[in-house]
């Protein structure tokens, strides 16, 4: 294995996607969206005067009542406001936080794999000396490190806002709670290499980078059942939910990885362009 | 197999050597039995119409395919075991020219040097020549995707080139590009074959390139040889001897006569003063001058004739087709 040949891989990739404007805006809208413009919204709303009726509704007061232990406890002394806050911004969110390594994986992955194809580059990268092995590694590396990389980066600025819009409540640094680290630091990357492995397997199916990411992007559905599984109380996000799924992402992303691999090699490649 | 016809120097290095090669896509015989070598330095072309196989054949004589049957010998490697070890050590064209054009021209040189194996000095040094060679040092930070068809190719054969390869496999070098840009490309491959000595395989379907810059052509068709040699070898096939434009100055009744003349193979009369005449060989000329002569012909011009290339792949191509559909071979 040469990884001099495989950084120069991932090297051309991010370049690439770093060029391709469609993929970049996504890269920087998505995070200000979710990280930013919409945690900052409702933490001005919070911090209006009379807001604190509004969230005193008694649905809210009925998801509070159910609440396990383990999450209760990373919520001790926080008042009605408070914990209103917390459980929106710091629990139904976190779900939304995982769109972002999976979308973005996944639409490197396309613009790597199919779009190279689609382009009509990939015969030449093939007639070159690296192995099935350093492409594909090169391939999924650039796919993988800047979706985990932007992921990181958002969490930083989603600190930075729950703190800085919550202080007025808060009156104290309240963000990040415990149940974020395994979130950011063990499912996050999970669920960027679920994205490239589905988006390596879809890419073989299709012909297009639009095609490949359109496809991939079925696998919010997880996300989307995990904001559904906390907002009506069946799952939430504690620590040990947290290890858990990222091991079962982890799990899937391995299965995934395999299948990729295995057909990832030159003749298969070949076949799929003159076809 | 139609009138294949081996030239073999049994003195010069082989850098390939495919006999009986056969590949199969699916249920589909894209190669059937093909066998021809190819001797260092030499321009050998590959020439056949689109779906013949030469693509196919370039993809297997770098491993890039399994073949189904027979035998492959590149640079002394078996693609099939050692396709990385050709790779590193040819150089290749593809039919487009594949380059990345959000990276500059000395980006896409930089990573292809890297992926071949090139430090980052001989990369430079290397680079700077090449651009320098095909005149692209003013574009070499500009995007590829802002260059014109022909410098994008002339990028793309600096590519290939890169690594000073032994081999170079050229993939319809000219395909798709104006008069101008493929004359200049032409030009590029002659000279570079000239200065740095390398063996050249090209695919082509264009008969003029063939005929221009290949030493030795294989003419393919549906996978299979037709014929193979030099371009006086595949005259012959054609036709055997040697063609005489003969003009005369003034109108000459004895054309039966002509035939009689010792050396004579055939003849075609155009008119009483224009006649073009088939000899045994180059050697006959002379005899078949005095010939016409002793029968009071008044010979105002002579050009001896070479069959061109277009005629010789036509006929042959024809031939085979007739072949395939119960004529005469």
């Amino acid at each position: 294995m040469n990884w001099r040949k495989i950084r120069i891989i991932a090297w051309k990739d991010i370049l690439e996607v770093r060029q391709n404007k469609s993929v970049l805006i996504s890269m920087v809208i998505v995070p200000l969206i979710i990280m930013m413009v919409l945690p900052a919204v409702m933490l001005v709303i919070a911090n209006t005067t009379g807001s604190a009726d509004a969230l005193n509704d008694p649905d809210i007061q009925m998801m509070f009542e159910r609440i396990p232990p383990s999450i209760s406890n990373m919520l001790a002394g926080m008042n009605e406001v408070q914990l209103s806050i917390a459980m929106m911004l710091g629990f139904l969110f976190a779900p939304m936080f995982l769109i972002m390594p999976l979308m973005f994986s996944a639409s490197i992955a396309a613009e790597s794999f199919a779009g190279e194809r689609e382009r009509k580059t990939l015969e030449a990268l093939l007639y070159t000396s690296a192995t099935d092995a350093e492409l594909f590694i090169g391939k999924a590396l650039a796919a993988f490190i800047p979706s985990v990389l932007v992921s990181w980066i958002s969490f930083l600025i989603y600190i930075i806002v729950l703190n800085a819009g919550g202080y007025p409540l808060f009156g104290y640094l309240w963000f990040p709670l415990p149940s974020w680290y395994p979130l950011v630091f063990w499912v996050s990357p999970a669920f960027a290499a679920l994205g490239v492995g589905a988006t390596v397997l879809i890419s073989a199916k299709v012909q297009t980078f639009m095609g490949a990411y359109q496809a991939s992007g079925a696998l919010v559905i997880i996300v989307l059942g995990l904001f559904v599984g906390q907002a009506s109380g069946l799952i939430y996000l504690s620590v040990w939910v947290g290890l858990v799924l990222g091991f079962v992402v982890w799990l899937a992303a391995g299965v995934l990885f395999f299948l990729a691999i295995q057909q990832f090699n030159r003749k298969a490649l070949l076949y799929q362009s003159a076809h | 197999m139609f009138h294949v016809k081996q030239v073999e120097n049994k003195s010069m290095e082989k850098i390939i050597e495919v006999s009986h090669l056969k590949h199969k896509y699916g249920d589909f015989q894209a190669i059937q039995d093909l066998s021809f070598d190819v001797q260092k330095g030499e321009v050998f072309g590959l020439l056949g119409p689109n779906g013949a196989g030469k693509t196919t054949t370039v993809r297997l004589l770098n491993g890039m395919f399994e073949a189904s049957g027979g035998e492959i010998s590149v640079m002394g490697f078996d693609p099939m075991k050692s396709g990385e070890k050709i790779r590193e050590k040819a150089g290749v064209l593809t039919e487009t020219p594949a380059l990345y054009e959000r990276l500059t021209a000395r980006q896409n040189l930089r990573f292809f040097g890297v992926l071949a194996g090139m430090d980052d000095q001989q990369i430079e040094r290397r680079s700077d020549e090449l651009l320098e060679m095909f005149d692209l040092s003013h574009r070499a930070d500009d995007r590829a995707g802002t260059f014109s068809k022909g410098m994008k190719q002339r990028l793309a054969l600096s590519r290939a080139w890169l690594t000073n390869p032994k081999l170079l496999f050229l993939d319809e070098p000219t395909s798709g590009l104006d008069p101008e840009a493929a004359v200049q490309v032409r030009e590029l491959i002659a000279d570079v074959r000239q200065k740095e000595g390398i063996t050249v395989l090209i695919c082509t379907h264009n008969l003029d390139e063939a005929q221009r810059l290949c030493d030795r052509l294989l003419i393919m068709r549906q996978g299979s040889a037709l014929a193979m040699g030099s371009l006086s070898d595949l005259q012959k096939l054609v036709s055997p001897g040697m063609w005489l434009e003969v003009q005369l100055l003034s109108p000459f009744e004895k054309m039966d006569q002509i035939r009689t003349i010792a050396g004579v193979l055939n003849l075609y009369v155009h008119s009483l003063q224009e006649i073009k005449i088939e000899v045994e060989s180059e050697a006959a000329i002379p005899q078949v001058v005095s010939g016409l002569v002793a029968l009071g012909a008044l010979i105002l011009r002579l050009q001896p004739q070479q069959i061109p290339l277009e005629q010789v792949y036509l006929q042959l191509q024809n031939n085979n087709h007739k072949g395939h559909n119960g004529g005469v071979k």
